[in-house]
């Protein structure tokens, strides 16, 4: 038989030296490459795309032509593409692995969403296009809005703020705007647990309120006597996420709605949670008067690194009729835009951001309701609370459970599992880094001592599950026997170690500035 | 449920492992009363080939910018973007990823924020800018209410030509505060009235260039008078393709400086997403009361240069009841989308795109201003410009929709019961001479 | 020239009319590093109790409060760009501002160094 006399060995020698070769002389570590800025690679000759040479006559600029310098560095397409595909791969991501984060709904992203999307009858039309021209698009406004006030019990929806933030200055707008119309506008006062979202009190003072906080008891739910002794005919109403920051459904939350509403204010409800009652639970049944829903968590549109997001916002009977402009109306088969407070049925309180919404996000979050319908969101339901009670029971027995029972979409730990450990939460969630995890949220909220608080979400598997579940316990138990170091150290797998943010704090760099010429450059 | 993972076994073992017997043991806290009995009253699952049908039907029913001669603009334009933009956001490392609050693993979209942090800065020519608002209109209305904390002053000025979307979301976000606003009567070709308007008490002054009827304003003699009164400068722009071509606002005296991104990178979407670019001068007075979030250069452990969310005692999640702005999410993978397509262009690309818009628009004014009837208003332009048209510019809007030309946004429909008469169209590098010739007959025609 | 000090935290020592204030070296210990300080213009008054500064960690901003009724006659400008002095040196370099004392009987109700030891033990 004829030989292959190019065998090469395939197997790893004896005795091979692995160590004493950790740093490399371009920087980069196999496929963890280096890369430094564009405006470290690139130079203001080069571009990346090829445009007709303009004929560089017309000029109807009336005298105001660009004299100040520009200096954005361009690339090629090659370079372009190898630059931002490098970064990329510096970064976590749903795709990559369980994503824990608390109170943020890390779901799979469906790619139909965004298949969706980019139809050009969505992608490609202006918003300012005769309303001919896009009732289509004007359809998706008022088919998603069904469905939104269909899911949670309401008579109407703001369509138009743009994330979760947006959506709590739309709630609590309407809030202010009912009152005044009522002559109630010495109600001024806005109840919000000490265990809300800090949107919750910057909202309410951007509306013109002030904050009065009340505390959890001893379950991690509202405190039901230090609320009623809150309560005055000077209070505006109530912010309340349900279910709460802790994880947990407020049981006495009928008994809230009726209480706020017996004071004359009303129940704003942040619908950041809504992922764990979806389908099951309407929160008009509960007595919430408006609620903000993140379109990019529950309904899956992508967090894209920070946004954008969506943040339509449902209204009750006494709200509904001052949410701002614009909002489309079906009339005999014609979608009609309304886009002035004079042109209004109601009485809006203003418009909230220039057009008409996130339509972009509309668009995949109707995808995505359209493909699980109103048995697959309930499922949906049921799927994410199975899975952060599943954690929970799973894992009760080595962290420390924030408080007893069941546990709704997310399962809150606090740090006494690491008491005299010299471990800290921080460390616990960069060693997890290590172990190719995103860490959970943490420190967060703020009525945990050292908080972790993990959602793991519908969209994760019983295995994915079991293996995140045993990578916890063992950097439990390494906590506790001991390995202090390993966790102080941690990250030592990820692109960077830890990041010194007091030197970026107190010495800001927020841009990229020329370094010094190394010479003077003669004057000419 | 094809997104979902579980079988049935796995549910039951889960519940078990639990130590309940049912999924209904884990929504007990649920009040009865509020405890569905059924299904929510809405359609069913459904596979990707019954929705991709649905949706697709009711993106059949839409114009799409690219299929028809195409002159809207108004505060969003349609330019060209190429494919690698696209497919690079969609990147599931960059489409997937949560806000960059654990910076060892997210340096890729916390290098690319830093990166259109400096862009931004350059384009806009001021020192230091955030890693994007929600849009044009958000970033202008976080303007004035942070010139209002800088100044210690509540009176704003805005000029009536601004962009009335972006004065409307101005008033919105300052209706309950301290912070009243001033709208001047809008002025085709001066900023007499705007200037007039400045006294001791304004804390800002916002201005549009181009402004919506596409006017281009040199801004050095209002910000000279602002500053003598003590009141900060805010330059707005709703196409920051205009920069490539005229005089950036921080040349002019803008302190602030903050418009629209949506025509680099991100596409016309019916209005939606877009990114509000948001720049300001470096005074530690202005950056520790901007709005928003903040890329910073730092080291790690071993001294390698790293990126950080810095700064973070601005926000909501800090400072609460106190932070500058209620702002969470931003607009990341638009931001991402403006500075890959920035990267792109680079300079040269960028003053090209420019210069190429502006060339078009130019050609389609000198072929409007050819029709029987119809007058050019603007002296100065960039992209975008009024046309004055003997009749309803709203009616002739729809005739000209009817024979397949998107011909531009009627005045009116921004300012209901005024300028009835004018018609606001852009042209961009994406308009063909023959587009411009359909243009003008087609108007020629339904007049 | 004795230091008295606030259950709050700030620590205030008085020369004649003018009193020195910042905070104490185990509060800046507790907030860690310290990034920002954000003072009062000279010249402002403060009642006893109000928020007249607020000083900056990376995770955490806190409101200090004027320990006496007085007028600010003098601040720390040498903390915008040292803000570590706070950490440093909380008693010394790490000083915030200088008071004019509207009241000097308000002292009276501090505490003096042991009972401080003694409400942070």
């Amino acid at each position: 038989m004829p030989m292959n006399t190019q065998g090469r060995p395939t197997r790893i020698a004896d005795n091979i030296a692995t160590g004493g070769y950790a740093e490399t002389t371009s920087g980069s570590k196999g496929l963890e490459q280096s890369e430094a800025l564009i405006y470290e690679r690139g130079s203001v000759e080069q571009c990346g795309v090829d445009l007709p040479e303009p004929k560089g006559t017309a000029t109807r600029l009336g005298g105001l032509e660009r004299k100040s310098e520009l200096g954005m560095p361009g690339l090629s397409e090659p370079e372009t593409m190898r630059h931002y595909v490098r970064l990329s791969r510096k970064n976590y991501a749903i795709d990559l692995g369980l994503y824990p984060l608390g109170s943020c709904t890390m779901k799979h992203n469906p790619r139909l969403n965004e298949k969706m999307a980019r139809l050009p009858g969505f992608a490609d039309v202006h918003p300012m296009q005769p309303a001919s021209t896009v009732q289509g698009a004007y359809a998706v406004i008022g088919e998603l809005a069904h469905w939104l006030m269909t899911l949670c019990g309401m008579s109407g929806v703001a369509m138009s703020p743009k994330a979760g933030a947006h959506g709590e200055f739309c709630g609590m707008m309407a809030i202010r705007a009912k009152l005044d119309a009522d002559g109630q506008s010495h109600r001024r006062r806005v109840l919000v647990p000490e265990s809300a979202h800090g949107t919750n009190p910057a909202t309410a003072v951007q509306c013109g309120f002030t904050v009065d906080e009340i505390p959890a008891d001893e379950t991690g739910r509202v405190d039901m006597e230090a609320f009623k002794a809150k309560l005055g005919d000077d209070v505006a109403g109530i912010m309340l996420t349900n279910p709460n920051t802790c994880g947990l459904f407020e049981r006495d939350i009928r008994e809230i709605a009726d209480l706020i509403h017996e004071a004359g204010g009303y129940f704003y409800c942040d619908g950041a949670n809504f992922n764990a009652i979806v389908g099951r639970v309407r929160p008009g049944d509960l007595g919430v008067d408006a609620m903000h829903i993140n379109l990019h968590k529950t309904f899956s549109t992508p967090h894209g690194g920070g946004g954008p997001g969506s943040g339509p916002t449902v209204l009750s009977d006494a709200l509904a009729p001052f949410a701002p402009v614009p909002y489309v109306v079906l009339k005999d088969k014609h979608w009609e835009l309304v886009e002035h407070e004079a042109d209004a049925e109601g009485q809006p309180f203003g418009r909230m951001a220039a057009f008409h919404g996130q339509m972009g996000m509309f668009t995949r979050a109707l995808t995505y309701m359209m493909s699980h319908g109103s048995d697959g969101l309930k499922q949906v339901a049921e799927d994410a609370v199975l899975n952060a009670n599943y954690i929970q029971a799973r894992l009760k027995h080595v962290m420390t459970p924030a408080f007893d029972g069941i546990c709704m979409h997310e399962a809150l730990f606090d740090d006494r599992f690491l008491k005299d450990t010299g471990v800290t939460t921080l460390d616990f969630a960069k060693a997890m880094i290590d172990e190719g995890y995103h860490p959970m949220t943490m420190y967060f909220p703020l009525v945990v001592h050292g908080a972790m608080l993990i959602e793991p979400t519908e969209t994760e598997s019983k295995s994915g599950l079991d293996r995140f579940i045993d990578t916890l316990e063992a950097l439990s138990l390494a906590a506790k026997a001991g390995e202090v170091e390993r966790f102080q150290a941690a990250p030592v797998h990820a692109p960077t170690k830890r990041l010194d943010e007091t030197k970026a704090a107190r010495q800001p760099v927020l841009r990229w500035t020329a370094p010094a010429a190394e010479e003077p450059i003669a004057a000419e | 449920m094809r997104y979902l993972p579980h079988t049935d076994t796995d549910r039951k073992a889960m519940l078990e492992a639990i130590g309940v017997a049912s999924i209904d043991d884990l929504f007990t806290d649920v009040p009865e009363a509020a405890r569905l009995d059924g299904l929510i009253d809405l359609p069913t699952k459904q596979g990707e080939l019954q929705v991709e049908r649905a949706m697709a039907a009711m993106s059949n029913q839409n114009v799409s910018a690219s299929s028809v001669p195409f002159f809207v603009g108004a505060g969003a334009y349609k330019h060209h973007i190429p494919a690698t933009v696209d497919h690079l956001i969609q990147r599931s490392e960059f489409l997937t990823a949560y806000t960059p609050y654990q910076p060892e693993i997210s340096q890729g979209t916390l290098q690319t924020l830093f990166e259109f942090q400096t862009q931004v800065a350059q384009l806009t020519g001021m020192d230091v800018a955030n890693a994007s608002m929600y849009d044009g209109s958000t970033a202008c209305a976080e303007a004035v209410m942070m010139a209002a904390r800088v100044t210690k002053r509540d009176k704003a000025v805005m000029a009536g030509t601004v962009h009335p979307h972006y004065v409307e979301a101005s008033k919105t976000l300052a209706k309950y505060s301290s912070v009243s606003i001033e709208v001047t009567e809008p002025e085709l070709d001066s900023l007499d009235k705007v200037i007039a308007a400045i006294d001791e008490n304004t804390a800002c002054v916002v201005v549009q260039t181009p402004d919506i009827f596409g006017q281009l304003h040199d801004l050095r003699e209002i910000s000279r008078i602002a500053h003598e009164k003590g009141a900060l400068v805010i330059a707005a722009f709703t196409e920051v393709v205009a920069l490539g071509l005229t005089e950036a606002p921080g040349a002019m005296g803008a302190d602030i400086a903050v418009g629209e991104g949506q025509s680099i990178g991100v596409g016309l979407n019916f209005g939606g997403p877009y990114v509000g670019l948001f720049a300001c001068k470096d005074d530690r007075r202005f950056i520790r009361q901007m709005p928003g979030r903040l890329a910073g250069e730092t080291v790690d452990a071993d001294g390698r240069r790293g990126f950080v969310l810095t700064l973070s005692t601005r926000e909501q999640h800090i400072r609460r009841d106190k932070a500058t702005s209620n702002i969470c999410t931003n607009s990341g993978l638009c931001a991402l989308a403006f500075t890959i397509h920035m990267t792109l262009l680079g300079e040269k690309g960028f003053r090209q795109m420019a210069q190429l818009s502006h060339e078009n628009a130019c050609a389609l004014a000198d072929a409007l201003d050819a029709v029987e009837g119809v007058d050019v208003v603007n002296d100065a332009f960039f992209n975008e410009f009024a046309v004055r048209l003997p009749g309803n510019a709203a009616d002739i809007v729809e005739k000209l929709a009817k024979v397949g030309v998107l011909g531009g946004v009627p005045a009116s429909r921004l300012y209901p019961g005024q300028f009835e008469d004018i018609l606001l169209v852009a042209a961009t590098e994406v308009n063909t001479q023959a587009d411009i010739e359909i243009f003008a007959k087609a108007l020629g025609g339904v007049l | 020239m004795t230091t008295r000090y606030t259950e709050d935290h700030e620590w205030i020592t008085v020369e004649g009319d003018v009193a020195t204030v910042g905070i104490t070296a185990y509060a800046a210990e507790q907030l860690g590093d310290v990034v920002f300080v954000e003072l009062p213009e000279v010249g402002k008054t403060f009642k006893k109790g109000d928020e007249f500064a607020v000083v900056e960690s990376v995770k955490a901003a806190s409101e200090v409060y004027a320990p006496v009724d007085g007028e600010i006659v003098g601040v720390n400008d040498d903390l915008d760009g040292e803000p570590a002095k706070v950490n440093e040196d909380a008693t010394g370099g790490g000083w915030f501002a200088k008071f004019k004392l509207a009241d000097a009987s308000q002292l009276e109700g501090l505490m003096d160094e042991d009972a401080y030891k003694a409400h942070i033990a």
